[in-house]
Protein backbone atom coordinates (compact mmCIF):
# COMPACT_ATOMS: atom_id res chain seq x y z
CA UNK A 1 0.00 0.00 0.00
CA UNK A 2 1.37 3.40 -0.92
CA UNK A 3 1.00 6.78 0.76
CA UNK A 4 -1.57 7.77 -1.86
CA UNK A 5 -3.66 4.68 -1.07
CA UNK A 6 -3.66 5.62 2.62
CA UNK A 7 -4.76 9.19 1.91
CA UNK A 8 -7.47 8.00 -0.49
CA UNK A 9 -8.72 5.61 2.15
CA UNK A 10 -8.77 8.29 4.84
CA UNK A 11 -10.73 10.61 2.54
CA UNK A 12 -13.10 7.84 1.54
CA UNK A 13 -12.08 8.15 -2.11
CA UNK A 14 -11.81 5.30 -4.59
CA UNK A 15 -8.29 3.85 -4.58
CA UNK A 16 -6.09 4.62 -7.60
CA UNK A 17 -6.79 2.25 -10.47
CA UNK A 18 -3.29 1.02 -11.32
CA UNK A 19 -3.30 -1.55 -8.55
CA UNK A 20 -6.75 -2.80 -9.58
CA UNK A 21 -5.44 -3.15 -13.14
CA UNK A 22 -2.46 -5.17 -11.96
CA UNK A 23 -4.53 -7.52 -9.84
CA UNK A 24 -7.10 -8.10 -12.59
CA UNK A 25 -4.35 -8.73 -15.11
CA UNK A 26 -2.55 -11.23 -12.89
CA UNK A 27 -5.74 -13.16 -12.40
CA UNK A 28 -6.78 -13.22 -16.05
CA UNK A 29 -3.25 -14.15 -17.17
CA UNK A 30 -3.06 -17.02 -14.71
CA UNK A 31 -6.18 -18.40 -16.41
CA UNK A 32 -4.99 -17.60 -19.94
CA UNK A 33 -1.65 -19.28 -19.36
CA UNK A 34 -3.03 -22.42 -17.76
CA UNK A 35 -5.83 -22.84 -20.31
CA UNK A 36 -8.17 -23.72 -17.45
CA UNK A 37 -11.63 -22.30 -17.80
CA UNK A 38 -13.38 -21.00 -14.67
CA UNK A 39 -15.80 -23.95 -14.54
CA UNK A 40 -13.01 -26.51 -14.64
CA UNK A 41 -11.16 -24.59 -11.95
CA UNK A 42 -14.32 -24.48 -9.84
CA UNK A 43 -14.75 -28.23 -10.19
CA UNK A 44 -11.13 -28.87 -9.30
CA UNK A 45 -11.51 -26.58 -6.27
CA UNK A 46 -14.57 -28.54 -5.10
CA UNK A 47 -12.82 -31.86 -5.48
CA UNK A 48 -9.68 -30.70 -3.70
CA UNK A 49 -11.75 -29.42 -0.78
CA UNK A 50 -13.63 -32.69 -0.73
CA UNK A 51 -10.47 -34.77 -0.55
CA UNK A 52 -8.83 -32.58 2.06
CA UNK A 53 -11.94 -32.47 4.25
CA UNK A 54 -11.86 -36.27 4.46
CA UNK A 55 -8.74 -35.93 6.56
CA UNK A 56 -9.05 -32.60 8.30
CA UNK A 57 -11.86 -30.23 9.16
CA UNK A 58 -11.27 -27.12 7.06
CA UNK A 59 -12.67 -23.65 7.30
CA UNK A 60 -14.67 -23.40 4.06
CA UNK A 61 -15.30 -19.68 4.51
CA UNK A 62 -11.60 -18.86 4.67
CA UNK A 63 -10.38 -21.57 2.34
CA UNK A 64 -9.35 -20.73 -1.20
CA UNK A 65 -7.84 -22.48 -4.20
CA UNK A 66 -6.48 -20.07 -6.78
CA UNK A 67 -4.10 -19.82 -9.68
CA UNK A 68 -1.15 -17.53 -9.15
CA UNK A 69 1.51 -16.58 -11.57
CA UNK A 70 5.00 -15.28 -11.20
CA UNK A 71 7.81 -15.08 -13.75
CA UNK A 72 5.55 -16.77 -16.29
CA UNK A 73 5.17 -19.82 -14.05
CA UNK A 74 1.63 -20.55 -12.99
CA UNK A 75 1.01 -22.31 -9.70
CA UNK A 76 -2.08 -23.71 -8.08
CA UNK A 77 -2.19 -22.27 -4.59
CA UNK A 78 -4.46 -23.80 -1.99
CA UNK A 79 -4.92 -21.90 1.23
CA UNK A 80 -6.99 -24.12 3.52
CA UNK A 81 -7.10 -23.18 7.19
CA UNK A 82 -7.45 -26.33 9.26
CA UNK A 83 -9.88 -26.19 12.20
CA UNK A 84 -8.72 -29.54 13.57
CA UNK A 85 -7.72 -32.94 12.41
CA UNK A 86 -10.55 -35.38 12.06
CA UNK A 87 -10.52 -38.07 14.72
CA UNK A 88 -10.62 -40.90 14.32
CA UNK A 89 -8.68 -40.92 11.07
CA UNK A 90 -10.57 -42.41 8.11
CA UNK A 91 -10.47 -46.17 8.14
CA UNK A 92 -7.35 -47.23 6.27
CA UNK A 93 -7.50 -49.94 3.69
CA UNK A 94 -6.93 -53.12 5.74
CA UNK A 95 -3.47 -54.37 5.17
CA UNK A 96 -2.87 -58.09 5.26
CA UNK A 97 -1.70 -58.93 8.77
CA UNK A 98 -0.27 -62.10 10.07
CA UNK A 99 -3.56 -63.08 11.65
CA UNK A 100 -5.50 -62.55 8.45
CA UNK A 101 -3.00 -64.56 6.55
CA UNK A 102 -3.28 -67.41 9.01
CA UNK A 103 -7.09 -67.46 9.16
CA UNK A 104 -7.49 -67.50 5.43
CA UNK B 1 28.40 -11.09 -47.25
CA UNK B 2 28.07 -12.73 -43.85
CA UNK B 3 24.47 -13.83 -43.70
CA UNK B 4 25.02 -15.55 -40.37
CA UNK B 5 25.50 -12.30 -38.50
CA UNK B 6 22.26 -10.83 -39.79
CA UNK B 7 19.68 -10.25 -37.08
CA UNK B 8 16.10 -11.14 -37.97
CA UNK B 9 13.87 -9.28 -35.53
CA UNK B 10 10.12 -9.62 -35.33
CA UNK B 11 8.22 -6.57 -34.08
CA UNK B 12 4.90 -7.69 -32.68
CA UNK B 13 2.25 -6.91 -30.06
CA UNK B 14 -0.86 -9.01 -30.46
CA UNK B 15 -3.16 -6.03 -30.03
CA UNK B 16 -3.45 -3.54 -32.85
CA UNK B 17 -2.71 0.15 -32.56
CA UNK B 18 -0.07 -0.02 -29.84
CA UNK B 19 2.76 1.19 -32.07
CA UNK B 20 4.37 -1.75 -33.91
CA UNK B 21 4.62 -0.03 -37.26
CA UNK B 22 5.74 3.29 -35.75
CA UNK B 23 8.49 1.45 -33.86
CA UNK B 24 9.53 -0.47 -36.99
CA UNK B 25 9.78 2.72 -39.06
CA UNK B 26 11.68 4.69 -36.43
CA UNK B 27 13.95 1.81 -35.48
CA UNK B 28 14.72 1.10 -39.14
CA UNK B 29 15.73 4.70 -39.78
CA UNK B 30 17.72 4.94 -36.52
CA UNK B 31 19.68 1.75 -37.25
CA UNK B 32 20.36 2.91 -40.82
CA UNK B 33 21.60 6.25 -39.51
CA UNK B 34 23.95 4.41 -37.15
CA UNK B 35 25.47 2.76 -40.21
CA UNK B 36 23.72 -0.61 -40.14
CA UNK B 37 22.32 -1.89 -43.43
CA UNK B 38 18.68 -2.39 -42.53
CA UNK B 39 15.71 -3.92 -44.32
CA UNK B 40 12.18 -3.48 -43.05
CA UNK B 41 9.78 -6.19 -44.17
CA UNK B 42 6.11 -5.33 -43.95
CA UNK B 43 4.54 -8.69 -43.12
CA UNK B 44 1.14 -7.10 -42.69
CA UNK B 45 0.19 -7.34 -46.32
CA UNK B 46 -3.55 -7.21 -45.75
CA UNK B 47 -3.37 -3.82 -44.09
CA UNK B 48 0.08 -2.50 -44.87
CA UNK B 49 1.11 0.88 -43.51
CA UNK B 50 4.85 0.80 -43.08
CA UNK B 51 5.25 2.39 -46.53
CA UNK B 52 3.08 5.30 -45.43
CA UNK B 53 4.96 5.95 -42.19
CA UNK B 54 8.28 5.91 -44.07
CA UNK B 55 6.95 8.20 -46.80
CA UNK B 56 7.54 5.52 -49.45
CA UNK B 57 3.93 4.81 -50.42
CA UNK B 58 4.30 6.10 -53.98
CA UNK B 59 7.42 4.17 -54.79
CA UNK B 60 6.30 0.57 -54.37
CA UNK B 61 6.23 -1.35 -57.62
CA UNK B 62 6.89 -4.96 -56.67
CA UNK B 63 6.51 -6.99 -53.48
CA UNK B 64 8.05 -10.13 -51.99
CA UNK B 65 5.43 -12.13 -53.87
CA UNK B 66 6.83 -11.12 -57.26
CA UNK B 67 10.35 -11.86 -56.01
CA UNK B 68 9.29 -15.37 -54.92
CA UNK B 69 7.47 -15.94 -58.20
CA UNK B 70 10.67 -14.78 -59.93
CA UNK B 71 8.87 -12.14 -61.97
CA UNK B 72 11.39 -9.62 -60.62
CA UNK B 73 14.72 -9.53 -58.82
CA UNK B 74 15.01 -8.71 -55.11
CA UNK B 75 16.85 -5.46 -55.96
CA UNK B 76 13.89 -4.31 -58.04
CA UNK B 77 11.39 -4.92 -55.28
CA UNK B 78 13.42 -3.20 -52.54
CA UNK B 79 12.43 0.43 -52.05
CA UNK B 80 15.46 2.42 -50.94
CA UNK B 81 14.86 5.36 -48.65
CA UNK B 82 15.99 8.60 -50.31
CA UNK B 83 17.54 10.38 -47.35
CA UNK B 84 18.73 7.22 -45.64
CA UNK B 85 20.07 4.86 -48.33
CA UNK B 86 21.07 2.25 -45.70
CA UNK B 87 17.36 1.54 -45.27
CA UNK B 88 15.18 -0.42 -47.68
CA UNK B 89 11.55 -1.41 -47.49
CA UNK B 90 10.11 -4.63 -48.82
CA UNK B 91 6.35 -5.13 -48.67
CA UNK B 92 5.54 -8.83 -48.26
CA UNK B 93 2.56 -8.61 -50.58
CA UNK B 94 -0.34 -6.55 -51.71
CA UNK B 95 -3.85 -6.73 -50.33
CA UNK B 96 -5.23 -8.25 -53.54
CA UNK B 97 -3.16 -11.39 -53.15
CA UNK B 98 -4.29 -12.48 -49.69
CA UNK B 99 -3.60 -16.04 -48.53
CA UNK B 100 -0.74 -16.42 -50.88
CA UNK B 101 2.32 -16.47 -48.65
CA UNK B 102 3.21 -19.38 -46.38
CA UNK B 103 5.70 -19.54 -43.49
CA UNK B 104 8.24 -21.13 -45.84
CA UNK B 105 7.93 -18.22 -48.25
CA UNK B 106 8.64 -15.79 -45.42
CA UNK B 107 11.71 -17.80 -44.42
CA UNK B 108 12.96 -17.70 -48.01
CA UNK B 109 12.47 -13.96 -48.33
CA UNK B 110 14.15 -13.29 -44.98
CA UNK B 111 17.13 -15.41 -45.99
CA UNK B 112 17.43 -13.47 -49.28
CA UNK B 113 17.38 -10.19 -47.38
CA UNK B 114 19.96 -11.56 -44.95
CA UNK B 115 22.52 -11.70 -47.77
CA UNK B 116 22.41 -7.95 -48.19
CA UNK B 117 21.52 -6.55 -44.76
CA UNK B 118 22.72 -6.49 -41.15
CA UNK B 119 19.21 -6.13 -39.77
CA UNK B 120 15.92 -7.50 -41.06
CA UNK B 121 13.04 -5.96 -39.13
CA UNK B 122 9.74 -7.76 -39.65
CA UNK B 123 6.62 -5.73 -38.93
CA UNK B 124 4.05 -8.32 -37.80
CA UNK B 125 0.31 -7.92 -38.29
CA UNK B 126 -1.92 -7.62 -35.24
CA UNK B 127 -3.48 -10.84 -33.99
CA UNK B 128 -2.05 -14.30 -33.45
CA UNK B 129 -3.40 -16.07 -36.52
CA UNK B 130 -1.93 -17.02 -39.88
CA UNK B 131 -0.44 -13.63 -40.75
CA UNK B 132 1.36 -13.44 -37.44
CA UNK B 133 2.64 -17.00 -37.73
CA UNK B 134 3.98 -16.22 -41.21
CA UNK B 135 5.83 -13.23 -39.86
CA UNK B 136 7.16 -15.20 -36.90
CA UNK B 137 8.56 -17.88 -39.22
CA UNK B 138 11.01 -15.35 -40.66
CA UNK B 139 12.35 -14.21 -37.28
CA UNK B 140 15.01 -15.38 -34.86
CA UNK B 141 14.43 -12.82 -32.11
CA UNK B 142 11.56 -10.51 -31.21
CA UNK B 143 10.60 -7.16 -29.81
CA UNK B 144 7.19 -7.11 -28.15
CA UNK B 145 5.53 -3.69 -28.08
CA UNK B 146 2.89 -2.96 -25.49
CA UNK B 147 1.26 -0.04 -23.71
CA UNK B 148 0.49 0.15 -19.97
CA UNK B 149 -3.12 -0.95 -20.51
CA UNK B 150 -4.71 -4.21 -19.42
CA UNK B 151 -5.85 -5.28 -22.90
CA UNK B 152 -2.47 -4.59 -24.53
CA UNK B 153 -0.56 -6.40 -21.76
CA UNK B 154 -2.87 -9.40 -21.92
CA UNK B 155 -2.46 -9.69 -25.69
CA UNK B 156 1.30 -9.25 -25.39
CA UNK B 157 1.31 -12.17 -22.97
CA UNK B 158 -0.41 -14.41 -25.52
CA UNK B 159 2.14 -13.45 -28.16
CA UNK B 160 5.05 -14.11 -25.78
CA UNK B 161 3.61 -17.58 -25.15
CA UNK B 162 3.63 -18.29 -28.90
CA UNK B 163 7.15 -16.89 -29.35
CA UNK B 164 8.40 -19.07 -26.49
CA UNK B 165 6.85 -22.19 -27.96
CA UNK B 166 8.50 -21.46 -31.34
CA UNK B 167 11.87 -20.91 -29.69
CA UNK B 168 12.18 -17.27 -30.77
CA UNK B 169 14.70 -15.56 -28.48
CA UNK B 170 15.74 -13.23 -27.07
CA UNK B 171 12.40 -11.51 -26.62
CA UNK B 172 12.61 -7.93 -25.41
CA UNK B 173 9.97 -5.43 -24.43
CA UNK B 174 9.26 -1.88 -25.57
CA UNK B 175 6.75 -0.08 -23.38
CA UNK B 176 5.03 2.52 -25.51
CA UNK B 177 2.83 5.54 -24.86
CA UNK B 178 3.80 5.94 -21.23
CA UNK B 179 2.13 8.88 -19.47
CA UNK B 180 4.36 9.92 -16.56
CA UNK B 181 1.65 12.02 -14.91
CA UNK B 182 -0.88 9.18 -14.85
CA UNK B 183 1.80 6.80 -13.59
CA UNK B 184 2.68 9.24 -10.81
CA UNK B 185 -0.99 9.35 -9.81
CA UNK B 186 -1.04 5.54 -9.89
CA UNK B 187 -3.80 5.66 -12.46
CA UNK B 188 -1.69 3.73 -15.00
CA UNK B 189 0.17 0.43 -14.69
CA UNK B 190 3.73 1.19 -13.63
CA UNK B 191 6.82 0.17 -15.63
CA UNK B 192 7.76 -2.53 -13.13
CA UNK B 193 4.16 -3.79 -13.02
CA UNK B 194 4.34 -4.53 -16.75
CA UNK B 195 7.86 -5.98 -16.74
CA UNK B 196 7.04 -8.16 -13.71
CA UNK B 197 3.89 -9.52 -15.31
CA UNK B 198 5.43 -10.22 -18.71
CA UNK B 199 8.83 -11.22 -17.29
CA UNK B 200 10.77 -9.65 -20.17
CA UNK B 201 13.80 -7.36 -20.17
CA UNK B 202 12.96 -3.77 -21.06
CA UNK B 203 14.56 -2.61 -24.31
CA UNK B 204 12.88 0.76 -24.40
CA UNK B 205 10.45 3.11 -22.75
CA UNK B 206 8.62 5.58 -24.99
CA UNK B 207 6.60 8.45 -23.60
CA UNK B 208 3.27 9.45 -25.10
CA UNK B 209 4.23 12.16 -27.58
CA UNK B 210 2.11 14.24 -29.98
CA UNK B 211 5.11 14.57 -32.28
CA UNK B 212 4.57 10.94 -33.31
CA UNK B 213 1.32 11.92 -35.02
CA UNK B 214 2.93 14.95 -36.66
CA UNK B 215 5.72 12.75 -38.02
CA UNK B 216 3.31 10.15 -39.42
CA UNK B 217 1.35 12.96 -41.13
CA UNK B 218 4.53 13.90 -42.96
CA UNK B 219 5.83 10.37 -43.57
CA UNK B 220 9.08 11.33 -41.86
CA UNK B 221 9.88 9.20 -38.80
CA UNK B 222 11.10 11.18 -35.78
CA UNK B 223 14.49 9.47 -35.93
CA UNK B 224 14.99 10.70 -39.51
CA UNK B 225 14.77 14.42 -38.83
CA UNK B 226 16.89 14.25 -35.68
CA UNK B 227 13.83 15.51 -33.85
CA UNK B 228 14.72 15.72 -30.19
CA UNK B 229 11.19 15.02 -28.99
CA UNK B 230 10.90 12.47 -26.15
CA UNK B 231 9.65 9.69 -28.44
CA UNK B 232 12.32 10.38 -31.06
CA UNK B 233 15.05 10.11 -28.43
CA UNK B 234 13.51 6.92 -27.06
CA UNK B 235 13.45 5.24 -30.49
CA UNK B 236 17.05 6.22 -31.16
CA UNK B 237 18.00 4.73 -27.79
CA UNK B 238 16.22 1.47 -28.62
CA UNK B 239 18.38 1.22 -31.74
CA UNK B 240 21.55 1.92 -29.75
CA UNK B 241 20.67 -0.75 -27.19
CA UNK B 242 19.99 -3.25 -29.98
CA UNK B 243 23.49 -2.54 -31.27
CA UNK B 244 24.85 -3.49 -27.86
CA UNK B 245 25.41 0.00 -26.45
CA UNK B 246 24.58 0.58 -22.79
CA UNK B 247 22.07 3.42 -22.65
CA UNK B 248 20.26 4.02 -19.37
CA UNK B 249 16.46 3.91 -19.47
CA UNK B 250 14.56 7.05 -18.59
CA UNK B 251 12.70 7.14 -15.29
CA UNK B 252 9.16 8.36 -16.03
CA UNK B 253 8.85 9.85 -12.55
CA UNK B 254 11.96 12.01 -13.18
CA UNK B 255 10.58 13.31 -16.46
CA UNK B 256 8.39 15.82 -14.66
CA UNK B 257 9.78 18.62 -12.58
CA UNK B 258 8.35 20.93 -9.98
CA UNK B 259 6.43 20.63 -6.76
CA UNK B 260 3.57 18.50 -8.13
CA UNK B 261 6.02 15.92 -9.45
CA UNK B 262 7.83 15.82 -6.12
CA UNK B 263 4.54 15.27 -4.32
CA UNK B 264 3.65 12.58 -6.85
CA UNK B 265 6.89 10.74 -6.10
CA UNK B 266 6.23 11.05 -2.37
CA UNK B 267 2.77 9.55 -2.86
CA UNK B 268 4.31 6.41 -4.40
CA UNK B 269 6.21 5.67 -1.19
CA UNK B 270 5.30 2.22 0.00
CA UNK B 271 4.00 2.34 3.56
CA UNK B 272 3.42 -1.39 4.04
Amino acid sequence: MTLLDVINKLLGRQPASANTAKQRLQLVLAHDRSDLNPELLQQMRREILEVVSRYVEIDFEEGDVTLETEDRVTALVANLPIRRAKLPAPAPIPEPTLENELSS
Amino acid sequence: MAATSTRYILICSGKGGVGKTTLTANLGIALAKQGARTAVLDADFGLRNLDLLLGLENRIVYTAQEVLAETCRLEQALVKHKQEPNLALLPAGNPRMLEWLQPDDMRKIAAMLGEHFDYVLIDAPAGIEGGFRNAMAAAREAIVVTTPEVSAVRDADRVIGLLNSEGVKPIQLVLNRVRPKMMANQEMLGVSDVTDILALPLLGLVLEDEQVIVSTNRGEPLTLTGNSSPAGRAYTNVARRLQGEEVPLIDPSRERQGLRATIGRLMQTKIF
